[in-house]
């Protein structure tokens, strides 16, 4: 008797998971027609007008949250359905994201690019995101439309910053994306420590400590002999140097490491032998951020705006930036990192949509004021960013009402060509890994190296070394 | 008597009509991946970004290039020494349990509990358990601070940095996992010994060691030999452990680089030459293997391999 209770108990669970799982679908596809009605008040005329005529659904493929957050919060009239859904007039906005590491972002989205042609045209990916280190991947393809297509001129763009624009234009001169953000870097730095380790926290003094390599790694020990770690890992300072590299990393199908790397490669041995770095790997928890709290005991970070504000924990209250104990300096050397930038997949359904949403995000001076104010992000809009550089109500929270606008606009001005590859994110991600054999003494040299190559060729086996 | 003939002939019928649903999910879900992994093996075929290389027939370069490449060998050996790390408390912490748990005279309360118990780290995903222990032995993680509290260890070990401790970690996690699967299986095949051989044998006066070595682990060896072997082939093909615990890069110096985890690599680029050829002779290997271990526990018994519990997704 018990048993037969038993079962019919588990055969009923078993049912309704399945019954279940078709509510989950039949309601996400029965929603797009039901809910037409109330929604058309708020929206802008412009992008109803121009979604009516065209498809129904705005496909876009992104890594994280951070350009969904943008347009959730600043694009006029976007409601939000749950964290991957949303509407704008009556086209139903879907949100594909796929962790960037380990190319898995980019392994997506070429199966579905490859796809593109043959897709229903609801399913054809409307606008992707591209990073730095891969852009030129896609931007030198059919994949993406140039800006023109859609009717964004080079008026619309002439207050965005010259790399953003280099970066993305292909080898016929075209531009094909368009960025909201700069990403020249700076060292971000502890402030606590800093009073403890050179009695200031002040901008100026602390450069004075890190104003070049050979001052960085001779601070870098005083900051050990107190107790604290420089940096969390070398992948923080990592960027510094690939910025400032003699050459590509792929030339001719051959890989290559520039005389960057190796002076990267032995000042990160010295410092970790004295002591003074964590061997974490970037972005790691616990190990990589744990110094984003008082007790991590890290002295600094590098990294451009987007770092700050978007991954520092300022959300957790017991956070150093929650408190706004950080403070910004140059560095060493100015660099840049990263940067996202918007690509529209040839074959899209919705041009008009895309193009105002390329146009409010990343041009349009209100919108990208509001979100340096509320975002402390470096937007790509000159005029904007020299602005708010002199204005003194402004300054950034996390960095202990620093404002950080004038350093970052100094270095952008600075970036000029970026010696980028397709290649790039499995340059970086395998020598980081690789090296780490090196510095930590299980390996010599010349065989972490030979890893490294074993590695990047595995993943690209067009490429030689 | 032509009727009695066609009613055997009936039976035949019913015997292959349930047997269509086998052979159908076979031949589409496993015979024809392995031949086509098997075609597959003699093309250059890859991606290049977003251009396609190939497919091109080259005969047998691919094999050639993984076989000359000592690096395959280093990988099948950090597969079977993490294997056997796993292995080898494995099959004792099994045998121990299930002798306890089928001895009557013990009379072993809450039996069902224990079982239920023992097998649950077999329901939570591989890649999630890896994860947990990534984060519990992290340097700043829970382990560490405990060993250093605890005033054991001056400063935190690092566990991700040192080969063996990896592999040990590995091989733990394996353990943990699939002892209890193990368990239940050996514990099957101890039921199914007839329960007179135990009587006769302790009225002889035989203690319960002696039952277990001269009685038990003889009448098991079907059992057991079915065991080493499915747990052999899961072990050659162990992925996602190793993968999520070091990012999927097997260091340091790839010590912990699975030969799967090595298929995984090339598949970035979509390369099914080099995978498929990678594919195949772990096959081979899979096969050499598991005869060896038949033959070498089973000797005179002539019966088929049975069929293994996981199976390639090749």
């Amino acid at each position: 008797m018990k048993k037969r209770t038993l079962s019919i108990l588990l055969s009923a669970i078993l049912a309704m998971g399945v019954l279940a799982g078709c509510g989950g679908g039949s309601t996400a596809s029965n929603a797009e027609p039901a809910k037409e009605e109330a929604t058309e008040e708020a929206t802008e005329e412009a992008t109803e007008e121009a979604a009516s005529e065209e498809g129904k659904v705005l496909n876009i493929y992104v890594w994280n949250e951070e350009f969904r957050d943008r347009v959730v919060e600043y694009y006029p009239g976007y409601e939000k359905t749950d964290d991957t859904h949303g509407k704008i007039g009556d086209v139903e906005v879907v949100w594909n994201v796929t962790p960037n590491q380990d190319n898995a972002y980019q392994n997506h989205l070429d199966e579905n690019l490859l796809k593109q042609a043959d897709a229903a045209a609801d399913d054809k990916i409307d606008m992707f995101l591209v990073e730095a280190d891969y852009a030129i991947k896609y931007v030198d393809t059919e994949y993406t439309l140039p800006l023109s297509d859609l009717g964004i001129t080079d008026a619309d763009l002439s207050k965005q910053f010259q790399y953003t624009k280099d970066t993305v234009t292909d080898s016929n001169g075209q531009l094909k994306g368009i960025s909201w953000q700069g990403c020249p870097g700076v060292l971000i730095y502890n402030r606590e420590a800093a009073k403890e380790i050179f009695g200031t926290d002040d901008p100026d003094a602390v450069q004075e400590k890190v104003k070049d390599w050979d001052t960085f790694i001779a601070s870098a020990k005083e900051v050990a002999s107190k107790g604290y770690k420089m940096c969390a890992s070398p992948d923080d300072y990592y960027r510094v140097f690939d910025f400032n590299k003699e050459n590509k990393n792929v030339e001719d199908g051959k890989i290559v490491i520039s005389p960057a790397f190796e002076k990267w490669i032995s000042i990160s041995k010295e410092l970790y032998d004295a002591g003074a770095i964590g061997m974490a790997n970037l972005w790691a928890e616990p190990d990589w951020s744990q110094g984003f709290y008082p007790d991590g005991k890290v002295f600094c970070y590098f990294g451009p705006a987007w770092l700050i504000d978007f991954c520092m924990k300022a959300e957790d209250e017991t956070s150093i930036a929650a408190k706004g104990g950080w403070g910004a300096t140059e560095g060493p050397q100015g660099f840049a990192w990263g940067g996202t930038w918007l690509c529209a997949a040839q074959g899209t359904d919705n041009p008009s949509l895309v193009k105002d949403i390329m146009l409010k995000i990343c041009t349009d001076d209100e919108i990208m004021k509001k979100i340096t104010v509320e975002k402390n992000d470096f937007v790509n809009n000159k005029p904007v960013m020299e602005e708010m550089a002199a204005d003194e109500n402004y300054h950034s929270a996390v960095l202990g009402g620093q404002n950080p606008l004038g350093m970052f606009l100094a270095g952008a001005e600075n970036i000029s060509e970026l010696k980028i590859t397709a290649y790039d994110q499995t340059f970086t991600e395998t020598i980081q890994a690789a090296m780490k054999d090196y510095f930590q003494g299980n390996l010599p040299l010349d065989k972490a190296l030979d890893n490294f190559y074993k590695g990047v060729v595995e993943k690209h086996p067009e490429l030689t070394y | 008597m032509n009727g009695k003939k066609s009613k055997v002939v009936e039976y035949n019928k019913w015997g292959y009509i349930f047997l269509i649903p086998f052979v159908v999910v076979y031949l589409v879900f496993s015979f024809i991946p392995l031949v086509t992994t098997i075609y597959n093996s003699f093309f250059e075929n890859y991606r290049a970004g977003l251009t396609q290389i190939g497919p091109n027939f080259i005969g047998i370069k691919n094999y050639v290039t993984l076989l000359s490449n000592p690096d395959l060998w280093q990988y099948l050996k950090n597969t079977m020494i993490m294997w056997i790390l796993g292995f080898v408390p494995q099959i004792f912490f099994s045998l121990l349990l299930s002798a306890w748990f089928t001895d009557p005279s013990l009379r072993l309360k809450a039996q069902g509990f224990f079982k239920t118990v023992i097998y649950l780290p077999n329901l939570i995903m591989a890649s999630a358990f890896s994860m947990l222990f990534f984060t519990l032995f992290a340097d700043s993680g829970p382990i560490n601070s405990i060993l250093v509290n605890l005033g054991i260890i001056s400063k935190p070990y690092q566990f991700m940095m040192n080969v063996w401790s990896v592999r040990g970690l590995v091989a733990f996690m394996n353990f943990v996992m699939w002892f209890g699967n193990t368990t239940i299986l050996l514990m099957a095949g101890m039921m199914g010994i007839d329960p007179n051989l135990f009587e006769a044998a302790s009225v002889d006066g035989a203690t319960a060691t002696e039952i277990f070595w001269k009685i038990t682990l003889p009448l098991l060896r079907p059992i057991l030999v079915y065991v080493v072997i499915t747990s052999l082939i899961g072990g050659l093909q162990m992925f996602d452990v190793p993968q999520i615990l070091t990012n999927g890069n097997g260091n340091p110096d790839r010590c912990a680089m699975t030969l799967i985890m090595y298929l995984n690599r090339h598949l970035y680029s979509k390369n099914f030459g080099i995978g498929g050829a990678l594919s195949v002779i772990l096959f081979v290997v899979t096969g050499i293997l598991s005869l060896l271990v038949f033959r070498v526990q089973n000797p005179r018994e002539d019966r088929g391999t049975r069929k293994p519990r996981r199976r390639a997704h090749d």
